[in-house]
């Protein structure tokens, strides 16, 4: 795996916890989609669904939870930020607002 | 799903105040809610309540030690919950019982000597390391979770709407118990002798929670008698402490008749604990 580009992100939070950390997300109601919540630490991963109930559904928050291991999640490179996400910036034409209904079409 | 619902759905989408104030529909019996209805039990009925309630209540005490305590941060908000949710229990029951003596849940739980109370010995077990708190309450939820799916079909409906409540959280308490019963038991070598030593300390307490009493006598298809909880209790732990690679003891039993209100030696303590700010301001609320 290349060294700083697509890094997975490292779980050493607490050099004493022994846990590896989990990213949760809860999906708030049917036909939603679901939402990172959090995180939290985890022996495994039916304990780490567990311990996402009692932390992120106590309210009444959701009907269904995902977690995954924080290292199994790979993250895009803060420091290519700019040719990640600033390259549609003056491409204007990739909106749909950028066209103009020709007369005459109907129902747009 | 209609327009008006998806709005609804999408209104508290992300919004952390509107989950926070919605509530649960049918999930409504609160102690408040049994006090205001003011339907009073019959002297028997409040005798078996209030049993009910102290074991509820006690143990609440016992797991709310933990808090702050637990090994990690997200085992103290387990404990923590599943010690409120037991606490929420003892209220209920001990709200239905007071109301036969016109007494609130609070002059029951602060007010009372020790030899008052009706609570289990294995309840008041001290809470050891977190394998003894852990295999109490895998002996413990077992056996309520039993004892509240019978007691929801009890002919008296405000226990039986109590247990109806409390199944559902008993049902989780018993799931986090075994989960950590077969982690412990199958980890390490260290942590499946700690099982084993809590298994030998409190199993002399089993005996006691299926020995029926003169409060289960006149309360029948009211009450439910705990002997014949045993069998189907008996087969379930079995079979976790089988799956974590562990065996029953061969202990015997200690002679425990918290029912009648003969206590161990720790219980004057906890209630000490518990009692002694309400003690020193009466009638003080915060």
């Amino acid at each position: 795996m290349p060294q700083n580009k697509h890094r997975a992100r490292s779980p050493n939070m607490s050099q004493q916890n022994n846990w590896p950390l989990w990213e949760v997300f809860v999906r708030s109601s049917r036909g939603l989609s679901h939402v990172h919540a959090g995180s939290l630490h985890a022996p495994d991963a039916q304990m780490a669904v567990r311990n996402a109930r009692d932390l992120y559904t106590r309210r009444n928050e959701g009907v269904s939870l995902w977690v995954v291991k924080s290292t199994d999640i790979i993250s895009s490179d803060p420091d290519e930020k700019d040719s990640f996400f600033e390259s549609p910036q003056g491409k204007d034409y990739r909106h749909a607002t950028y066209y103009k209904a020709s007369e005459g079409v109907k129902h747009l | 799903m209609k327009h008006d619902e998806l709005d609804a759905a999408l209104d508290s989408f992300g919004d952390a105040l509107a989950s926070a104030t919605r509530v649960t529909p049918g999930n409504a019996l609160r102690p408040e809610d049994i006090a205001v209805d003011g339907i009073a039990p019959g002297e028997d009925v409040a005798q078996y309540a209030l049993t009910l309630g102290d074991d509820a209540l006690i143990l609440a005490q016992r797991v709310a030690n933990w808090i702050s305590r637990a090994p990690e941060l997200e085992e103290d908000v387990a404990l923590g919950n599943i010690a409120l949710d037991v606490l929420g229990h003892a209220r209920s029951f001990l709200t239905y019982a007071g109301l036969a003596w016109d007494k609130t849940e609070d002059d029951l739980a602060y007010w009372r000597e020790e030899e008052e109370f009706t609570s289990l010995w294995i309840v008041e077990q001290p809470n050891g390391h977190f394998g003894v708190t852990i295999v109490r309450q895998l002996i413990v939820s077992i056996f309520q979770h039993l004892l509240y799916q019978k007691l929801a079909t009890s002919q008296d409906e405000t226990l039986a709407a109590i247990a109806a409540k409390a199944v559902k959280e008993v049902d989780y308490h018993r799931d986090h118990a075994i989960q950590w019963t077969i982690r412990l038991g199958q980890g390490t070598k260290e942590s499946a002798e700690k099982m084993r030593h809590a298994l030998e300390i409190l199993w002399p307490y089993v005996d006691e929670m299926f020995r029926d009493e003169a409060v289960h006598q006149n309360l029948e298809s009211i009450a439910v008698l705990p002997s014949t909880l045993r069998e189907a209790w008996q087969e379930e732990i079995s079979a976790v402490l089988a799956e974590a690679g562990l065996e029953i003891p061969a202990t015997g039993q200690a002679m425990a008749y918290g029912r009648r209100g003969e206590h161990s030696e720790h219980l004057g303590y906890l209630l000490a604990e518990m009692q002694v700010l309400a003690r020193k301001h009466p009638g003080a609320s915060w």
